[in-house]
This record gives C-alpha cells, structure tokens and sequence, in this order.
C-alpha cells in the first residue's frame, strides 16, 4: 500500500490533479471561516451586481473621515463618467447635421467637444433629416450639460424629528476623499452577486462543495454496486451471472441519464436533497463498472493462488476480499474517481433540466448554471453567472481525470515506462 | 472405455483399497456450436498409496480432470468416488471436510500465491484447517518451522517475507510445506516440476515422495513428461484428448506401449545421445 503511495506520488500528471483537488478542497472548506454566513443570503437587491468592490454609501457621508486631495483630471474624469456615449453619439449626429465636418468631431475628448457643442449649438436650429423628438432630446442633453462643468456641491439634508425641518448636516466637495479602509462596511464581491442577489463567489464555493459531495456519494454507491455486482458475476458465474449481467446490459441499452431523468422526475421537487439526488445518480451509474470489474474477475478466478485458497477453505466473501479484490484494487480507485467525476458532471446535466437538487436549500454547481441560464445572464453579459461556473466544473473534472491518467500510468503495464 | 486393460498391473500395486475412483466421468464447456469436450467418459481407479501419473500433451483434458478431481469445477457427468463412498461435496462444509483429505500443488508456484499475503499466511491456514486454530502461538511457530525444515527452508528466514521475495523452487518447496502440515490422504500435484529448473526438480520429487513415505499419503502426477512418470510412478493413465488412451503399470505401458498415442509420447522425449530427426517430428505433426 505504502508502495502504491509513492508510486503514484511519482506521477507527475497524478500529483498535478491531486494537488488542484486539494487546493480547491481547501478553499471550499476556509473561504466561510473568513466569509460566515449562509451562502444562499439573498444580499444584493436586484439582479446580476457586477464583480467589485462595495463600499457603503452612508458610511461614506456620514461616518468616514473626509480627506482633501488635489488631483488633476478628477473632474474630468468625472464628467467623462456623466456624460454616456449614447449622449456623445446624438451630440455628434447634431453637429454633424448641422454642417459640421465629420473629422473635425471627437467624441472621445470631452472638452473638446463641449466647446464645440457650445460655439454651434442651437435650440432653435432645424437641420435636415433629424426628428422633432430627436431635436427635443438633444435640447435635454444639452440642459443637463450646463451643470456639468462647474459642479455644484453634493448637500445631504436630514429631518429634525420633531420639527421637521431640513437640516444641512453635510457638504460633499469634488475635492473631498474618504480612506475606504475607514469606511465601517465593506464588501468585496469577487464575482459579483447573481440573479437572486447572492454572493456569488462564495456560493460558487459552497456549490463546489455540495457538487463534490454528491460526486463522492454518488461515485461511491455506484463504485460499491458496480464492484460486489461485479466480482459475484464474475466469481460465482453460472445463473448469478447471467441474471446480474441481464440486468447490467438493460440498463446498457437504454441510456442512463434518460433513466436519470425519469427517475428524478418521478422523485418529485419537494423529495430531492442532493443526497437524493446523489444515490439516484449512483444507483443508474453502476454498469460499466460492474462489466469491467467482472472481466477482471473471470481473468482472476481460475488463478492458482485463488485455487489455493478454495482449497484452505476459505470462504466466498474472504476469498473476493482477499485474494480477488487487492489484485483490482488499484483498477477500481481508478474507476472511483471517473464516476465521481461523471456524478459531478451528472448532477449539473440534471440540475439543468431543473431536474436536480431542490432549488432553495442547496447550491450546486448545475443549479447555479441553471439559475443563470433561466435569467438570461449570457445574454445580460453577466458572465460572472454562469463562466466561473463552467470554470470550476472543468476544473475539477480535469483534475479528477489527471489524477486518473496518472495512476494508469503507474498501474497499466502496458503504459509504464 | 480404454481398450488396453491389463489386469497384471493392477494386481501389482502395493494398495489394494481404492481410494479415488471414477466412473464416466466428463467435462463439457460451452454449448451449441461452441461445445467443447474437455474430458470424454474416463473411468479410473486410483489405489491408496500408489502413486499415479496422468501424462498427456498440452490440451488433452488433464488440468480440467484435476479440477474435477479436487472439486473446484463440477462434473458434467459420471460420478467420483472417494475412500469408498459417492464423493458429496454439495455444501461448503462438505467441501471443507473433502479439501482435508484431498490437496494439490499447481503447476507455477509464482502464481500460487497471493502476492499480498505474507507467506506466514499460507502455513498458518493449513493448521487452522486441521483445526489448530486455537493453539498457542509458539506451538504454531513450532510447527510451521518444522514444516520448513521438512522442504530444506529456515522458517526463520521466511517469516514476514512476501511471495515475491523467494525463488520458484523455494516456493515450490514451500508448497510442499503446505502439504506435509495439512496430511491429505491424496495429493494431486499438477505438473509440480514444469516451471522449475533441472537441478531443483530433482528435489523437489524427492522432497514428495519422502513426504509419501512419512504421511502415507497416494500422489496422483499430472504431467506431459513421460520420462518423469516413468521415474515417479507406480501406474501410468495415458490421455489424449479427453480420454484415456492406455493405463498400466509403468514398466507396462512404457516399455511395452500398446496404444500408438504413447509410442509417439516416448518417441518424442529428447535423448542427449541420439540427434533429434527434426523431418520425422514435422511430418508427424503434418499427419496429425
């Protein structure tokens, strides 16, 4: 066993996979000691926050020390900001209506064309070809530029309680800075929150977890049915044999994820934790394990050494277990990790029907695919939605299927070198 | 049935009690178009003490008769009798109580053993088969170092080894261990010499057939080398293709073949003082 360990640890591809697991594990498992709270806490009100940090507004005006800083091109950048390209395009058609050249405008310097706007512009002028509601919405921009160059302090008022009278209890300058390390809250939201308005990034996390989880239980059952199936059909043969592989090849023929489906649509929404979820996936995943284990059992069972034991008087379950089982060990982990990862890569495929793991309780990695592709966040552009997502499920599968790679490498005689 | 019956060589033997016989007994794999007739209707009767060789080429049906023999694979047809009686070996227990009277030793000890086990494991299955379970540990070190002893080996160098770390004839010697701490009134040894070299083989022959004197115990050889059932054997079954071609006394059937199957056996054991006619060899197997 040991000896196994350190051929394994040997691999370079099975140590690359090994050590991405371990790190993702690890995230998954520190992340909330520094993050507490539910990962399904529905933070952001409204839909898709882009990725970011938050600083509270409040805080900023009321509590956090002001700081004057003279920094040149503040204020342009500022009304850089205000002034939306869409603006800056109609400012453009204008002028360009207007009899303009078009090189002379450049939307992208902005005092530039404000002096420009200014020299030309003119409410009452109708050039050709534009609309009267097209002239009306240009003479709004063109209201609103007014105060954009000198700008006017920001006055917060609060009301006394009993007089009700507006009082100016501050004075915001465009020179004046907060420290955002002074202000008393903050939130970092690395991916942004998603359509219900929750962190993200750490359901990311907690789905990885769950999603892991169910691959492991999942991978597990099926690793389990597949292996005692396997080594009693092809240890005792005969009718164990025929009926065990009747079965093995009915569910060969009809195809495992549509059984999956109708077995969980038959579960029922309000039935379906991801544990569920997991022994289904694991229940209808068992078969290519369970042929291949019983290939290597039949290849086994007419050895000498198993021969030996039947005649020690050794028991059927002893001898599975200890002359037939440590000689496909290390076959079997391998097939441990593929169905681990084919459950996490199945939980998603499901999740995705809306056929998964019921929708409030519990994030996984398919139902946070699920959630983005019902409101719409490839479309929205909302790519922290859905990419980190497919990110991570490629990630893990990737490794698992390093992993897997590398301990063929070592086991398979036909690979070594 | 074998057409050469030859009752001097039965009257021979030094038993007279029969203690494995059989009676058509038959190996069928397959069905269909993939039928495949292993072993055809043999008849024998093994006496106790004898000791017995089963000689044939490479596919005539003697490692199966083995397995029927030792009961680890059924018997299509005909029935196996053993110390008397109809062997009856339906149940586990049964099985267990047949495996103390009856044992083997295969053909290529690298693969006898299981290469997980220490090899402490083997020996210490044999006593708690004769029902030591229970013993003290020192007495079953006792015994498993006289075991060794017995084949040659220092049981005090093996203990804690794995399979892997021996070589075959000690291995094999080891199997014969195995055999002298279990007694089995029959011992069915499988080509026990086929994979090991020249000089070991001797021994390990020698090694069997002390252990024959000591325990009283018959051995039936199986073997493709007829000039080792010359050397070994009381009685000689010739096989071919499932059958029984002849069976005899030794001196008998080798020095006085009837059946042309065994002239063409001895004809082709190599001689170290003759050349070897490769064309005759080639338009024999042609004619086959």
């Amino acid at each position: 066993m040991r000896n196994t360990l350190r051929q394994a640890s040997h691999s370079a591809n099975f140590m690359i996979g090994f050590v991405l697991i371990i790190a993702i594990l690890i995230m998954v498992g520190v992340y909330p000691l520094f993050n507490p709270g539910s990962p399904l806490d529905m933070i952001g009100l409204g839909t898709f926050f882009k990725p970011g940090m938050y600083i509270s507004m409040y805080d900023a005006a009321e509590t956090a020390p002001s700081y004057t800083l003279r920094i040149d091109g503040a204020a342009a950048k500022r009304i850089d900001a205000k002034l939306p390209q869409s603006d800056r395009e109609s400012m453009k058609r204008w002028l360009t209506a207007y009899g303009v050249p078009e090189d002379a405008i450049d939307v992208d310097d902005l005092n530039d064309l404000l002096n420009l706007w200014h020299n030309t512009y003119d409410e009452d002028a109708r050039p050709a070809g534009l609309t009267s509601a097209f002239r009306r919405s240009v003479a709004r921009i063109d209201a609103a530029l007014d105060g954009l160059l000198e700008p006017l302090d920001v006055r917060v008022y609060t009301r006394d309680p009993q007089s009700g009278e507006m009082n100016e209890t501050a004075r915001i300058r465009d020179d004046q800075f907060i420290n955002v390390s002074e202000v008393v809250t903050t939130r970092r939201l690395w991916l942004g929150t998603d359509n219900f308005g929750r962190d993200a990034f750490k359901e990311l996390l907690a789905a990885t977890g769950v999603s892991l989880k169910i691959g492991l239980i999942a991978g597990l059952i099926a690793t389990a049915l597949g292996l005692m199936l396997g080594l009693l059909s092809g240890f005792v043969g005969g009718l164990v044999d025929d009926i065990i592989m009747f079965f093995a090849n009915l569910f060969t023929v009809i195809p495992g994820f549509v059984l999956l489906i109708l077995i969980s649509y038959s579960i029922g929404q309000e039935q379906r934790g991801a544990t569920v979820v997991a022994a289904v996936i694991g229940c209808t995943s068992w078969v290519w394990t369970t042929r291949s284990v019983r290939a290597q059992t039949i290849s086994l069972r007419n050895r000498d050494h198993v021969n030996l034991s039947r005649l020690s008087g050794h028991t059927l379950p002893r001898i599975l277990a200890t002359d037939i089982l440590p000689y496909i060990a290390s076959y079997v982990v391998m097939a441990l990790i593929l169905q681990i990862c084919s459950g996490i890569l199945a939980e998603a495929q499901l999740s995705m029907l809306g056929l998964g793991p019921k929708t409030t309780e519990t994030p996984t990695l398919g139902l946070m695919m699920f959630w983005g592709m019902t409101y719409a966040a490839h479309q929205n552009g909302a790519w922290w939605a859905y990419f980190p997502v497919i990110l991570m499920i490629a990630l893990v599968s990737f490794s698992m299927n390093l992993m897997n790679t590398g301990l063929d490498q070592v086991f398979n005689p036909q690979l070594r070198s | 049935m074998p057409d050469a019956t030859r009752d001097g060589a039965r009257d021979g033997t030094r038993g007279s009690e029969l203690c494995l016989s059989g009676k058509g007994v038959t190996k069928v794999f397959g069905i269909g178009a993939r039928r495949t007739v292993a072993v055809d209707h043999v008849d024998f009767d093994f006496r106790k003490g004898e000791v017995i060789s089963i000689v044939g080429e490479s596919g005539s049906g003697k490692t199966t008769l083995v397995k029927m023999l030792l009961g680890l694979t059924s018997v299509t047809e005909g029935d196996v009798f053993f110390m008397g009686g109809r062997r009856d070996i339906s149940t586990r227990r049964l099985k267990t109580e047949y495996w103390r009277g009856i044992q083997a030793i295969f053909q290529d000890p690298f693969s006898s053993y299981n290469i997980f086990h220490k090899i402490d494991a083997v020996l210490l299955d044999c006593i708690n088969m004769r029902g030591g379970k229970n013993l003290p540990k020192e007495k079953k070190t006792e015994m498993m170092s006289e075991a060794c002893g017995f084949v040659n080996l220092e049981f005090k160098e093996l203990t804690n080894k794995y399979p892997f770390e021996l070589s075959g004839g000690q291995m094999q010697r080891l199997m014969i261990a195995r055999i002298f701490l279990l007694q089995p009134k029959i011992l069915l040894a499988d080509e026990p010499t086929s994979m090991i070299d020249a000089c070991s083989r001797a021994t390990i022959l020698d090694m069997l057939l002390n252990l024959r004197e000591e325990i009283g115990m018959t051995i039936i050889f199986v073997t493709h080398d007829i000039g080792l059932a010359y050397y070994v054997s009381d009685t000689v079954y010739i096989m071919e293709k499932g059958r029984f071609v002849e069976f005899g006394g030794a001196d008998d059937v080798i020095l006085r073949p009837s059946a042309e199957y065994t002239r063409r056996l001895i004809q082709d054991v190599p001689k170290i003082h003759e050349p070897w006619d490769f064309t005759k060899r080639a338009s024999k197997a042609l004619a086959r």
